[in-house]
């Protein structure tokens, strides 16, 4: 059976009741006129564009990637993909890969060999380290990057290189979820599973697009709702996603107000006595505190901050308070708003007092983004040691100079591990002078962009860029090195649910390109990094020997790897860590049987104050939690630092559509995905537009006190006072190339966003700005270039074609189990 | 030595003999107070020591700290530095605070004012996280700051 995977991404129903098995469906995509006969080899891998972790077969014909293909057998996906899986792989074969080093010269970006460019950046690291030591040089990765490639980073920048500087993107994305796991249950790790959509009752996704976000989950979600004893979803989010249109309930709240309606069902939850008072008696600390904290945030309260009713708030209260068996999803809607931990931790909270946690069914996902976020997390390769060690704990120092072979001191530990906005405060101010980015795209996905533009383009900074294409942050560099990608080399990545895929290389990158591990290899050896005995600090050359030495790294840790192998993924495809010799098919959920990680020897963090960030100390968390239990961390509501006036009477967030990945480099190249949605627009609803004279299609102007864009305007159901701009609109693709065209209007959502982060997890706010929205030009007959399969769908269906993908976007979907294309 | 050590290295030095003599001032003012007056002279001889040791540190690296070196003006300096005097008056205006808070609240119990008491008992705590703030933020700055002078 074939269907147009863009008019419909999720794809046919298979419908299954709860506790049963989500039936398979392989799904597939070859490009024009490969028959499945021609296909030579499948080379195993799993989605890059997003954090689902969609296991795959990539077809090679000719040494070139001809199609992909879902793994019937995969924990996660039951073999089906979504638009980005089925499609976004042909942008590896984009004429304008580059294809071989590039270094400044007069101004001008010029091609060089290998040998020229990484001799270039190994002399300035040298030179800085002699001149000012390493608090000079930092590092920006990614969430894209494979698990080897991170950890051999971590290594080469905390051991070798000795800074504390070194963040992934993931701060503008995950960073939220891995300080709410850390504060509630000491330690990062995802204690849900995906499996647990099986089996919930109630689904409640708190400011998570799951439909949009990770589509194939959804497909699940789908199935359930058609099939016997479906769950009830509860959706909080301002705009009118596909969960909302599904939901049994749905809250609209006034962006940077979750925290008031999580205190308020809280309170709701403490007054009924739906608490599990064993659980919270066994397994909590700061029952006390969390109940005086809320004592007052009656849903009364809630509702006049959340400009949601009353009687709404109660219900959804009641939605989550009775249900046998809850699971809730948390995701950019929390994470990029300014009490972000603070409201992630209450979603933790609610599902301890209610013993909610660790079975089937009753789970918590504090969802990532990237593909290979967790893997960011777990190696060291953002504000944290590797293997999630404590940095303020001498001993998991020393465990960690033990498995390096280095002294304690090599690795700094003086401070937090400095997150991706210091860090480019540092480089604006000019205490870094060299930034190293590898696989990321801030000079569009940072906020504020003059600035970040500004900065980056400093003649004091010395800018290394490693990616597929020349990207506006490219531009900007010193030095521009190209890698290889999904596809064209071997690496791990984990999913959010901590499912370990293998991903295979399949063909040759194109040119000169390289492996972005070959590439940290190639600079560790002409910095010529040594342990204490005069060993290479890092003595491995392949992918499977990286893996190889991070599971020592990870040994005994909570993310234990030893269980796995490159062999073992292959047969067995996704596993769950942690795994061990002694369980050897990996891990469900975490929490099945009390908190692990939060004694104060074993916890990854003591935590933080939610509403400064001030580090708790370590004497003071012993003496919160001395038995290591969970801890219910309270907070207050505060309102947000940016508030509408009548200068900027619009509340403005930004975020993404289910077709594009970050700023586009990829799924930007794809047509089937770039033609559903090909241009920025800006979403109102029918009041508000009214109100101003505005209608569907016409070209308008958002500006807030830091910048402006023009886009045309999608008139939806979205929240009243609220605009939504996607993120993933850059320049690459203008004339200009790396920003507007000289004082033009601005195309990025980030002109507009504010350099302000979550005191927690330092997580910038791209959901809460104020803004002004104007008519530059009438419509003339024009349109939103919005989906309107998705929470961008225009609000009168008619007034819009509707978004299809045609004959390009045929893919095939097959039930019958083991079935080829 | 990078600029930015010396220069902390300079202040503090200037403030460990300026304590020592505060401390004997208080000594001596308050010598009736017995237990003020000895403890604060042991204490005393405490910062003085430090000033000595960092002398001495700070001789072996090339640097010449003695009493005639002059205090450098706080706030001077590079934005950095600047940032980090602000953070550094923040907490010791914070501490003050919360020394005030604890002074209250003593006199509260002292005579049975609940009303009063009930006041420090809600504020003081927070008092205590902008003390830790602060701290926190002076944590992570400083090495920074402090070695890319
Ligand atoms: S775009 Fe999404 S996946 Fe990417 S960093 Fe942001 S939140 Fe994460």
């Amino acid at each position: 059976m074939k269907a147009d995977r863009i008019a419909d991404p999720w794809g046919a129903r298979a419908p299954y009741r709860r506790h049963d098995a989500w039936p398979s469906r392989v799904d597939a995509y070859l490009a024009e006129g490969v028959e499945p006969g021609a296909v030579q080899k499948w080379v195993g891998a799993a989605s890059l564009l997003h954090s689902g972790g969609d296991a795959m077969d990539i077809a090679v014909v000719d040494g070139r990637m001809a199609g992909v293909r879902g793994r019937a057998v995969d924990r996660v996906s039951r073999g089906r993909l979504g638009p980005k899986d089925l499609f976004g792989w042909q942008a590896n074969a984009s004429p304008d890969r580059l294809t071989r080093p590039l270094v400044r010269r007069d101004g001008h970006l010029v091609e060089t060999d290998w040998d020229t460019a990484m001799e270039l950046v190994a002399a300035r690291t040298r030179e800085l380290l002699d001149e000012r030591g390493p608090g000079s040089i930092g590092f920006y990765t990614s969430g894209q990057l494979f698990l080897e490639e991170y950890y051999t980073l971590a290594v080469l920048a905390r051991a070798g290189i000795g800074t504390n500087h070194l963040d992934g993107n993931t701060r503008l994305c995950t960073a939220t979820a891995a300080e709410a796991l850390k504060a509630s249950f000491g330690c990062d790790g995802q204690p849900g599973s995906f499996d647990d959509l099986d089996h919930a009752d109630v689904i409640a996704l708190f400011g998570h697009n799951m439909a949009e976000t990770q589509t194939v989950q959804w497909t699940r979600v789908l199935d359930r709702l058609a099939g016997g004893d479906p769950p009830r979803l509860l959706c909080v989010d301002p705009r009118p996603t596909q969960v909302a249109r599904h939901a049994t309930l749905h809250l609209a709240p006034r962006v940077g107000t979750n925290m008031a309606l999580l205190n308020a069902l809280l309170h709701e939850t403490i007054r009924h006595d739906r608490v599990d008072h064993d659980f919270v008696e066994a397994h909590t600390v700061g029952f006390e505190e969390l109940a005086e904290r809320v004592a007052s945030c009656t849903p009364e309260w809630a509702a006049d901050i959340c400009d949601v009713p009353a009687a709404r708030i109660t219900e959804a209260a009641e939605l989550v308070g009775t249900t046998d068996a809850l699971l809730s999803t948390v995701l950019q809607g929390v994470y990029q708003a300014h009490q972000a931990t603070a409201a992630a931790v209450q979603v933790n909270n609610l599902h301890l007092i209610r013993g909610m946690l660790g079975r089937p069914g009753a789970g918590v996902l504090q969802m990532n983004g990237q593909p290979s976020a967790q893997n960011t997390r777990e190696c060291g390769a953002d504000g944290d040691l590797p293997g999630f060690r404590n940095w303020q704990n001498d001993s998991h120092v020393a465990d960690l100079a033990k498995v390096w072979n280095v002294e304690p001191s090599t690795i700094p530990h003086f401070a937090p591990p400095t997150h991706a906005m210091q860090m480019f405060r540092y480089a604006e101010q000019g205490s870094i002078a060299m930034l190293w980015i590898s696989g990321t795209n801030p000079a569009v996905s940072l906020p504020e962009l003059a600035r970040v533009r500004a900065l980056l383009a400093q003649e004091r900074l010395f800018t290394v860029v490693q990616d597929l294409f020349l990207t506006e942050t490219a531009r900007l560099a010193d030095v521009v090195l190209p890698a290889a990608t999904w596809g064209e080399k071997t690496g791990t990545i984990t999913n959010a649910d901590r499912t370990v895929h293998l991903c295979e290389k399949a063909v040759e990158p194109p040119g000169e390109a390289r492996a972005d591990l070959d590439i940290f290899l190639d600079f560790a050896r002409r910095m010529d990094f040594r342990d204490k005995d005069g060993g290479p600090l890092i003595g491995w050359q392949e992918p499977e020997e990286a893996f190889e030495a991070w599971k020592r790294c990870s040994a005994g840790r909570p993310c234990d790897y030893t269980g796995l192998s490159y062999d073992r993924l292959r047969d067995a495809g996704g596993i769950q860590w942690p795994c061990t010799e002694a369980n050897p098919r990996g891990t469900e959920r975490l929490y099945t049987d009390g908190i692990t990680w939060a004694h104060p020897d074993h916890c990854e963090s003591y935590g933080k104050d939610l509403e400064t960030g001030a580090a708790v100390d370590p004497v003071e968390y012993r003496s919160l939690n001395p038995d290591g239990k969970a801890v219910l961390r309270a907070a207050a509501y505060v309102e947000p630092h940016e508030m509408p006036d009548d200068r900027h009477p619009f509340q403005l967030s930004t975020g993404r559509t289910l077709y594009h990945f970050h700023t586009r480099t990829k799924t930007g190249r794809v047509a089937q995905l770039d033609e559903a949605a090909p241009e920025v627009w800006v979403e109102a609803c029918a009041a508000d537009a009214m109100r101003l004279g505005l209608g569907e299609g016409d070209l308008v102007r958002v500006a807030t006190p830091r910048g402006a864009l023009e886009a045309r305007l999608r008139v939806t159901d979205i929240r009243p006072g609220l605009l939504f701009v996607p993120f993933h609109y850059g320049y690459w693709d203008t004339k200009e190339g790396d920003g507007p065209d000289g004082g033009g209007p601005g195309r990025a959502a980030n002109e507009t966003t504010i350099t302000d982060w979550d005191p927690a997890s330092k997580q910038p706010l791209f959901k809460t700005a104020a803004a002004a929205l104007t008519l530059v030009a009438r419509a003339d007959g024009r349109y939103a270039p919005a989906p309107t399969t998705t929470a961008s769908a225009p609000s009168d269906p008619d007034s819009v074609p509707a978004t299809a993908g045609g004959q390009q976007a045929y893919a095939t979907q097959n039930s019958e189990p083991g079935g080829t294309p | 030595m990078k600029d930015g050590i010396a220069h902390t290295l300079r202040a503090l030095h200037h403030g460990e003999r300026q304590l020592a003599r505060d401390l004997l001032a208080v000594a001596e003012r308050h010598a009736e107070e017995h237990e003020v007056h000895h403890v604060a002279t042991d204490l005393a001889d405490w910062s003085r020591e430090h000033a000595d040791r960092l002398a001495e540190h700070a001789a072996g690296e090339g640097l010449r700290l003695d009493d005639d070196t002059p205090e450098p003006r706080s706030g001077e300096g590079p934005e950095g530095l600047l940032l980090l005097h602000d953070l550094r008056a923040l907490h010791l205006a914070a501490t003050e605070n919360s020394l005030h808070w604890e002074m209250l609240a003593q006199a509260a119990q002292a005579t049975r004012d609940a009303r009063l008491l009930e006041l420090a008992s809600a504020c003081h705590p927070q008092t205590l996280r902008q003390t830790r703030w602060t701290d926190t933020l002076i944590k992570q700055v400083s090495p920074q700051v402090l070695t890319s002078l």
